[in-house]
């Protein structure tokens, strides 16, 4: 352990020029956006300085710790606001800094002509602060003020244009579904607490071993609950599609590439928990399962292009999420495809930005078409997106998610078919609906007015970034599997020595050409299905479309099972606070007010009155002391 | 004679002075009879003082006497001042007390 005296700058500068902004107000409306790109560049800078000392070192003094001061300290109940730096976090902090910054830089552009741009470049650098200190925090306290922090970064930012209601309704959505996430946190925290005495990562890493599975699976089933909020994991993912409608820079960086992978980040940190305890694995591989599938088939029905790809993002990260559930051998993957996911998806969400930015706002794909000749350098960056998502080698979605349906095979057994087949079957929707997002978006022939939209190129201050996060795409997979790079990087932290051997299905050679056959076809599906596409989405379309097209009814479910049932309890509540307690109240004071109506009468302002009163008062009294002493 | 006699005055004045506090209705005569039954209550000290042979009933009555002067001095000055500024005495028509 190697102790540090900077690691807490991470935080401080995105937070200070966050309350700088926005204290400021619009005095700092001229160099607002300047400030915050600079210090995100700062502090990408800090994280690479990092990297480079931490990779210097070796063995357990990569890992380093700053104590900020005494948080709480009650009896022996001790937490201490401090850092911890470890070869996971680093991982996160890279991404957060990095392509915070890039896209940063993009949206120095992109917003330009908002007036309201120094406020979201404040609401950025909250995100960022935010989210530094959710993978830096060494306890779970710590983690949980980082974990509120990014919910309310991201409730301000999906709801940065609230003028329009539809949109404050979604930053609504999405901070309702966090909260039914953050509940399970606070509840891990507690259980705990209450098992092993600590909240810290070490602490509890050391309890774990010795607790009782009951307490363990209770522990993970809340971290997964939390994971799911976060990370728009099944149950609680309705909350992913509306969140776009927050700016694209926006729905690139929290809603893509870092927040919402939180969730995989707490699974990974506590992969302790899930170690000890094979019912929270299996809860978590169920989840993830569940959502790569909801996710890819919400993805195909979408013509909306922000939201196909936010689809397609709750369903990566159910990959990532299933892999963390595989046992110590799927950590490292897991990571693996975030860090390559939020290349790609990052890159594929500016380039729709632009898409956007050159289309006035256009969102709708069936009226876009042959786009390729008008945004050249989105559309090859976004290709590179496209290729590395679907998994072609040697982009960098192919190494990554090759190894999830890989381990997700070798789960053994029963589980092991039908996980691998879910995966597989993710793979080939993937093809599908980003091939048919693609030809929807950039070939074909042009669907769109030529009277009032122009579509141009973007500046590059936008494309920019998007070619470094493409150049991203096409490498970034290649570097983390090359000799098993990640595995060995992330092993102090995951200990894949602890895997329990699983039986091999399948030689990762055939998992391969079985899973490029699969995407093969769903290109080839795509291509066929999509090569006229109608301007008005058509109507006779099978049920199956229909219920996709309405995110496979989890909102109707929601509102007939949850918001429904609990309207009608607040109103009953409201209805028996109001006539039993209200009653009772009212009841007390409408007695007193009767009776004193009544008693005031004696108050009738003449002296003599009241001289009789007391005077019948003092013989009562002398009688009454007569007969007691009698 | 009998001691106890000047108690049975003391009492009689007393009740004199409450009944006349409560009937009559001029502020003069309400103060008069005030003042009456602190006199029967002087009396009735200075008659205990004989009876138990001791000062102390005699030095209470000097205190109700300062009091009684005290009284005189402000209660006819508001009684005045009343009478003035509404042209009557009555203790009656001063009623504002129940608003």
């Amino acid at each position: 352990m190697t102790t540090s005296t900077h690691l807490v700058y991470l935080i401080a500068l995105p937070l200070f020029s966050a309350a700088l902004l926005l204290v400021l107000g619009r005095l700092a409306d001229k160099w607002g956006h300047l400030l915050a790109t600079v210090v995100s560049a700062s502090t990408f800078v800090i994280g690479v300085t990092e990297f480079f000392a931490m990779h210097s070192r070796s063995g357990a003094a990569r890992a380093t710790t700053q104590k900020l001061f005494d948080w709480i300290s009650v009896g022996t109940f001790k937490v201490d606001a401090a850092l911890l730096l470890d070869q996971l976090s680093i991982c996160f902090v890279l991404l957060i800094t990095g392509v915070g910054t890039l896209i940063h830089i993009y949206s120095i552009a992109y917003m330009s002509h908002d007036r309201d741009r120094r406020r979201f470049f404040a609401y950025l650098n909250l995100f960022i602060a935010a989210m530094l200190l959710l993978v830096l925090g060494n306890s779970y306290l710590n983690l949980y003020v980082g974990w509120e922090g990014v919910g309310l970064a991201s409730y301000l930012l999906i709801g940065f244009w609230n003028q329009k209601p539809a949109y404050a309704t979604a930053a609504k959505k999405a901070f309702v579904a966090n909260r039914v996430g953050d509940v399970g946190l606070s509840l891990a925290i507690m259980i705990a607490f209450a098992q092993f005495g600590t909240v810290s990562f070490a602490g509890v890493a050391a309890g774990a071993p010795h607790a009782s599975s009951a307490a363990l699976a209770a522990i993970g089933a809340m971290l997964l609950l939390a994971a799911a909020g976060k990370s728009a994991q099944f149950p609680l993912q309705s909350w992913l599609g509306d969140a776009m409608a927050g700016p694209t820079p926006v729905s690139a960086l929290i809603h893509a590439a870092t927040m919402v992978t939180a969730g995989v980040y707490l699974i990974t940190r506590s992969n302790f928990i899930f170690d000890a305890s094979s019912t929270a694995r299996l809860f978590v591989v169920i989840v993830g399962a569940v959502t790569l599938l909801f996710g890819a088939i919400i993805g195909t029905a979408k013509d909306d292009i922000k939201k196909a790809l936010a689809a397609s993002t709750m369903s990566q990260i159910g990959y990532m999420i299933l892999a963390t559930g595989l046992g110590p051998v799927g950590y490292a993957f897991a990571i693996m495809h975030l860090l390559t996911h939020g290349f790609f998806k990052a890159g594929m969400f500016l380039g729709a930005g632009s898409v956007m930015h050159g289309m006035n706002d256009e969102v709708n794909m069936r009226r876009f078409g042959g786009l390729n000749r008008f945004l050249p350098i989105t559309a090859i960056t976004f290709g590179f997106g496209y290729l590395a998502i679907i998994g072609v080698p040697p982009f960098a979605g192919f190494y990554s998610k090759d190894k999830i349906i890989e381990t997700a095979f070798n789960a053994g057994g029963a589980k092991g078919y039908i996980l691998g087949i879910c995966a597989l079957l993710g793979a080939g929707l993937t093809a599908f609906y980003m091939t048919r997002l693609i030809v929807m978006t950039f070939w074909g022939s042009p669907r769109w007015s030529r009277d009032e939209q122009h579509p141009h190129e973007s500046p590059a201050l936008m494309w920019v970034p998007m070619a470094i996060l493409a150049v991203g795409s096409v490498a970034s997979g290649f570097l983390f599997s090359f000799g098993g790079s990640m595995v060995h990087w992330l092993a102090p932290v995951v200990n894949p020595t602890n895997a329990e051997g699983g039986a091999e299905l399948m030689k990762p050679i055939v998992v391969s050409l079985l899973a490029l056959a699969v995407v093969g076809v769903g290109i080839a599906y795509a291509l066929v299905k999509y090569r006229t596409v109608p301007v008005e989405a058509p109507e006779k379309v099978s049920v199956f479309t229909r219920i996709a097209r309405r995110d496979l009814m989890q909102d109707a479910f929601n509102e007939a099972v949850l918001m429904r049932p609990g309207q009608k309890l607040t109103a009953g509540l409201v209805w028996a606070d109001y006539s039993f307690v209200d009653g009772l109240v009212r009841a007390v004071g409408f007695t007193l007010g009767a009776t004193s109506q009544g008693v005031r009468k004696i108050q009738n302002g003449y002296a003599r009155t009241y001289a009789l009163v007391m005077l019948v008062g003092v013989l009562a009294l002398v009688a009454t002391i007569w007969m007691v002493t009698l | 004679m009998d001691i106890s006699n000047y108690l049975y005055l003391s009492i009689i004045l007393f009740t004199i002075g409450a009944v006349g506090v409560v009937i009559r209705r001029n502020a003069i005569v309400v103060f008069m009879c005030v003042e009456l039954m602190l006199n029967a209550a002087n009396l009735a000290f200075v008659t205990f003082s004989r009876i138990n042979g001791n000062l102390d009933g005699q030095v209470a009555s000097f205190f109700t006497m300062v009091v009684a002067a005290c009284a005189v001095g402000v209660c006819l000055a508001i009684i005045v001042t009343i009478y003035r500024s509404r042209r009557s005495a009555s203790v009656d028509d001063a009623s504002l007390l129940k608003r």
